[in-house]
């Protein structure tokens, strides 16, 4: 009733609990959608084969050579390429190590290679020592020092040259890829050259890439892969919510994103069912006079309700406002992982729904309750 | 003023009885009120602080409920109506005219006294347009669109009469209309409100401590430890009845 304090404390309250509600949720989808950003990368792949013990994609643990050629031979298979994906340090020229993803994709075909070149061409692998480098990796970590104390970092260019593990690698181009959990340089080579940088183990095969025939269904052709290769085989929904499934099972990541959303949610509830409720007190006398002068209930539930919800409005839109601004300013790949899929609207939508109905509630109780009376007292 | 007749009464209360249970302790408010208020008139209902002036004029209105005895408002009786039909009788039939004014802050002058009517169904805009024509011939064409705040309290207990008498109640009840007003203010509102409010099928029973105003009545109902003690039709015998409490000490 007029009260402009009161009305931009409970905006301020539901505004903060959307933007809290949107914006770390948007975090943390962002970073989760970052920890299978490889897999979605290489979309062309159907199936992926992985030993059996893998549980996310940076778990990558060799298999035999050979079980390329036994996926490749499961009827229903188009094709089937190998892929090498390891941790290698590289050492920059001013001596500094860095550890690096390095990916190693088929020779032949460069299936696995990156999608989107900012410089160079994927084909170039083909000279000798080729690398790609990705463009955060070129102009960040495995960048040059800079050429005076405090100056910029000289990004890698094409022609340079690193050593990875003590091998030589000439850099022929810089790739755009989607920023990866671990936030390390992205190393593209081919299979063959990859096992030459790789250290020495048992076996260097970390997936097998398949395609599945036209017209086969991919969920028959890889119970077949299974059955043959006795492997971990996933589609790649399926290898991608293994991985997530790990980051939320083993690391504290949702724990940490789900109190903030909670407390963001609870300083929210409390700041608007507070401000609404103190609201209501002040102005009782005059729901008093309404009632006194014949107002029914139903209509100063409605009331209530009306005003909380163009306030549950109001706040709502500022809340994801300012969330769209944010994500605005972090971009989709900038060093902060954000995403917002519309699941996330209607999470944060029920969230400040839920907020403003219970400060209308606990509002409505006093005003139903409230004897008209109240109106003749001092 | 209206001749009396046993049809004519607006108000009927018999032996009405209210108790409020504070904690463990009970408090008879209203210890049998006998109170018949006429069509026509101004009665004021006079007495000193808690003897339960407040009480009967909220079960007069409607708006709480009593324990026992009886009690007809323009020949309803008040305990036989739910509480959705004692909204509507309210809304249609009485008129409420309080202390503090109680206009409602972030509506204009025009849409406070809009209120009744809205409550009534009728459309917001044609209401307001009605309020304003009243608002009009009460002096305050210049005020139809400020806010309470922005008008002294003349002007606020003006428009305050207003809605009141929008909707045209058969009663109308106000309470110590004149106590947070000066003796001039007070005294132009009460001649405004026997000059548009009272009607011959129109009551008005005004709660006050004021003396000032004691004049206006047509009749003054006394009370006294929840119980009617005296009902005069002069004003002298009731400043009388004061002056002798003042001399004996007996409130």
């Amino acid at each position: 009733m007029g009260d402009r304090g009161k009305f931009l404390g409970i905006l301020l309250g539901l505004s903060f609990a959307s933007i809290i509600m949107t914006q770390q949720p948007g975090i943390f989808v962002g970073i989760m959608t970052r920890a299978f950003s490889f897999i979605s990368d290489i979309g062309i792949a159907d199936i992926w084969v992985a030993d059996p013990m893998v549980k996310y994609i940076d778990d990558s643990k060799g298999m035999p050579s050979t079980m390329l050629y036994r996926v490749a031979s499961v009827p229903g298979v188009d094709w089937a390429k190998p892929l090498y994906k390891g941790n290698i340090q590289a050492r920059m020229l001013d001596g500094n190590f860095q550890t690096c993803n390095v990916i190693g994709i088929d020779d032949a075909t460069m299936v696995g290679g990156p999608l989107r070149m900012v410089e160079g061409n994927v084909a170039d692998l083909r000279q000798d020592n080729a690398i790609i480098i990705n463009k955060e990796g070129a102009d960040d970590k495995l960048a040059h020092s800079p050429r005076y104390p405090g100056g910029p970092k000289i990004p890698l260019k094409i022609g340079d040259v690193i050593e990875v593990n003590d091998n030589r690698a000439k850099v022929v181009g810089i790739a755009k890829t989607t920023r990866t959990f671990m936030s390390m340089p992205v190393i593209f080579t081919t299979y063959n050259r990859a096992l030459t940088f790789a250290p020495p183990q048992r076996d260097f095969l970390s997936f097998v890439l398949v395609k599945v025939k036209k017209g086969e269904d991919i969920q028959k052709v890889k119970q077949k892969i299974k059955n043959v290769t006795k492997m971990g085989v996933y589609t790649r929904g399926e290898f991608e919510d293994l991985t997530v499934n790990y980051y939320l099972k083993y690391t504290a990541i949702p724990i940490n994103f789900g109190f903030a959303v909670l407390l963001g949610f609870l300083v929210g509830a409390i700041i608007a069912a507070q401000t609404f409720y103190s609201f209501t007190l002040e102005n009782l006398k005059y729901f008093g006079v309404l009632k006194a002068m014949g107002t029914q209930n139903s209509t100063l539930l409605k009331m209530i309700l009306l005003q909380a919800g163009t306030v549950g409005a109001l706040g709502y839109g500022l809340g994801l406002g300012g969330t769209f601004l944010f994500s605005l300013y972090v971009g989709q790949e900038g060093m902060l992982a954000f995403r917002f899929p519309w699941q996330l609207l209607v999470f944060s939508f029920c969230g400040v729904l839920f907020i403003t109905l219970l400060s209308a509630l606990i509002s409505i109780r006093k005003v139903i309750t409230l004897e008209a009376a109240i109106v003749f007292k001092g | 003023m209206a001749k009396i007749t046993p049809q004519n009464h607006t108000v009927l209360c018999k032996d009405v009885k209210k108790t409020y249970t504070i904690g463990e302790n009970r408090v008879l408010a209203l210890r049998g009120i006998d109170l018949e208020v006429r069509s026509g008139e101004l009665l004021m209902l006079v007495g000193p602080s808690g003897c339960g002036k407040t009480t009967l004029i909220s079960i007069i209105a409607g708006i709480l409920n009593y324990d026992g005895g009886s009690c007809t408002v323009l020949d309803n009786s008040l305990e036989i109506l739910s509480e959705v039909e004692k909204n509507r009788f309210r809304a249609k039939n009485i008129g409420f005219v309080f202390q503090a004014f109680n206009l409602i802050p972030s509506l204009t002058a025009a849409e406070n006294v809009a209120v009744p009517l809205i409550i009534n169904g009728m459309e917001r805009l044609l209401a307001i347009d009605q309020a304003k024509e009243l608002l009009k011939e009460m002096g305050l064409e210049d005020k139809v669109d400020s806010d309470p705040k922005n008008l002294s309290g003349g002007q606020q207990q003006r428009v305050a009469i207003a809605r009141a008498l929008i909707h045209s109640p058969r009663l109308i009840v106000c309470d110590e209309p004149t106590s947070a007003l000066d003796g001039e203010t007070g005294h132009k509102i009460l001649e405004l409100m026997k000059k548009i409010a009272l009607k011959e099928d129109r009551a008005l029973i005004v709660v006050t401590h004021d003396i000032r105003i004691f004049p206006f009545a047509d009749r003054i109902a006394m009370m006294e430890d929840g119980k009617v003690t005296r009902v005069v039709n002069s004003y002298k015998d009731a400043l009388k009845n004061e002056e002798e409490k003042i001399i004996t000490g007996n409130k």
